[in-house]
């Protein structure tokens, strides 16, 4: 989709009546298109061009790249850093926020430097306990939990304040998201919590890893039904899907990353099959297929972890995109190309 | 403990019960506190409340009790401290992500505020905690402010 009113390719757009950023996802969104989000594995480096290097794998394939804040509660690159490398070209960025780390001061500073640095979508996290991480022995901060950041972060770009009441010279123009869980307990809980979060101000929902299609759909029947997708105030939905390298690092998953539901009639799927990494894919593939026909879906955010070459096969293979190209630095200017991808290093 | 705090989990409504009996007569009494002083009464009140709600919810002492909003079941014996609902990692049994040994507080929230009256309050969002108040008295910060002398920052339409 290209928008005509578009300033410079791949920077900030006018932000147009009823919407809060000038972001392209928010545009995608609301326009009705499917979305397709996918995330950065933040490098364990201080090499900028690692970061343009890993998203230009993306490249035509997705509407915005979510730039994870210490996954599983590891040490990587911050995700403003990553968000501020990948704006400079021009890339549509889902900065992440989790509250593990940080407390309410240094909070709403990341999300103002976040925003003047380009960033147009927020992603609000609680985050993974620091056991699951490489730094077990770190103090767990969790001052703020992700729904008290989505309402400051609410607050400081609708009331122009801080949570302390202060005032804000220039808002934040920020698209709010925020993480749900559909598929582990209390499951009867989880669409009223969706609920919650977005009356604390949460505009889209990035979901856990979906693996049991039936709990989705229970779930969006009782969304819907919550009257969350309709309105001004909707709710757009991107289920998290991934595939699967293994049966056997689906069992690990399973066993150790907190909240990943795998049901066994899945693990059972990719051990009778041949090539299971193949199958895996397919799966993900299948999964998709069934995702974007469930009503109420607004597209897919694509977790490939170790395997984000397979994001372009997966949505080409599905066509989810209808012919779509979303902007990539290059794609209408060879002139602004990421300096990393591989058309810039073979030319 | 943690087998007292499940047990009043499982009779959040009774516990729903006693508190709306036992908010209107510490807010009654109002004048009788406000003559011994509230600074000089924090100290000993604060020793009662501990004691009793140590005993029964595992009570941290936040100072800005939400109890009756969350089923009985104390938002502050989460590792994450969540004040508004489980985080994503829950496990298949409904226990913690943190903790395995631990049933999550917010499973246990969820059951009791079933249980209770009005248990529909678990859906109202909870304002972060104002770390100013740790280790004060929950009771007397509500007396305070419905007998108007709060200087407390702090919203909380109860005792808990």
């Amino acid at each position: 989709m290209k928008f005509d009113d578009e300033p410079v390719p791949g920077y900030s757009l006018p932000i147009l009546p009823g919407h809060v950023s000038p972001g392209r996802l928010e545009r995608v969104l609301r326009a009705g298109k499917f979305a397709v989000t996918s995330e950065i594995d933040p490098p364990d480096s201080a090499d900028p061009a690692e970061v343009l290097k890993r998203a230009a794998i993306f490249d035509g394939y997705v509407d915005a790249i979510n730039a994870t804040d210490g996954s599983g509660a590891n040490c990587h690159m911050s995700s403003v850093g990553v968000c501020s490398l990948l704006t400079r070209v021009g890339y549509a960025t889902i900065l992440q926020i989790s509250c593990r780390d940080r407390n309410r001061i240094a909070i709403q500073g990341e999300i103002l430097g976040g925003a003047a640095m380009g960033a147009c979508n927020l992603l609000c996290l609680t985050g993974d306990g620091v056991q699951a991480g490489d730094h077990p022995q770190a103090k767990p901060v969790f001052d703020l939990d992700s729904m008290s950041l989505l309402e400051i972060a609410r607050a400081m770009r609708d009331e122009q304040r801080f949570d302390s009441g202060r005032h804000i010279a220039v808002p934040p123009r920020i698209f709010l998201g925020a993480a749900e869980n559909p598929f582990v307990p209390p499951l009867d809980w989880r669409p009223h919590r969706l609920a919650k979060k977005v009356a604390a101000g949460a505009q889209f929902i990035q979901t856990q890893y979906c693996f049991d299609i039936e709990r989705l759909r229970e779930f969006m029947l009782k969304v819907n039904d919550l009257g969350l997708l309709e309105g001004p105030d909707r709710v757009f939905i991107l289920p998290g899907i991934g595939p699967l390298a293994s049966a056997r690092s689906a069992r690990w998953i399973r066993a150790n990353v907190p909240g990943v539901h795998i049901p066994d009639a899945v693990i059972a799927r990719l051990e009778g099959a041949e090539n299971q990494k193949e199958e895996g894919k397919q799966l993900c593939m299948d999964l998709l297929n069934e995702i974007r026909e469930i009503p109420g879906v607004s597209g897919a955010h694509i977790m490939a972890y170790r395997q984000e070459h397979t994001v372009a096969e997966i949505i080409k293979a599905t066509g989810v995109l209808e012919g779509r190209v979303p902007w990539y630095p290059g794609r209408d200017d060879p002139k602004e190309l990421n300096p990393e991808s591989s058309e810039a290093l073979l030319s | 403990m943690y087998r007292m705090r499940r047990w009043v989990v499982r009779h959040s409504r009774a516990f729903e019960m006693i508190y709306r009996r036992f908010e209107p007569v510490l807010v009654k009494l109002a004048p009788v506190w406000r003559r011994l002083g509230y600074e000089r009464i924090e100290a000993p009140v604060r020793s009662v409340e501990k004691a009793v709600k140590g005993a029964l919810f595992d009570c941290q002492m936040c100072g800005q009790c939400v109890l009756s909003d969350t089923g009985m079941s104390c938002p502050m014996n989460c590792p994450k401290s969540l004040r508004n609902g489980p985080c994503g990692g829950v496990r298949a049994n409904g226990h913690c992500e943190v903790k395995p040994e631990m049933m999550c507080v917010w499973v246990d929230a969820w059951e009791g505020s079933r249980r209770m009256k009005h248990g529909d309050r678990i859906h109202a969002v909870q304002l972060p905690v104002d770390y100013r108040l740790e280790g004060t008295s929950s009771w007397l910060r509500v007396v305070r402010q419905q007998d108007g002398t709060s200087s407390s920052t702090a919203k909380s339409e109860t005792t808990k």
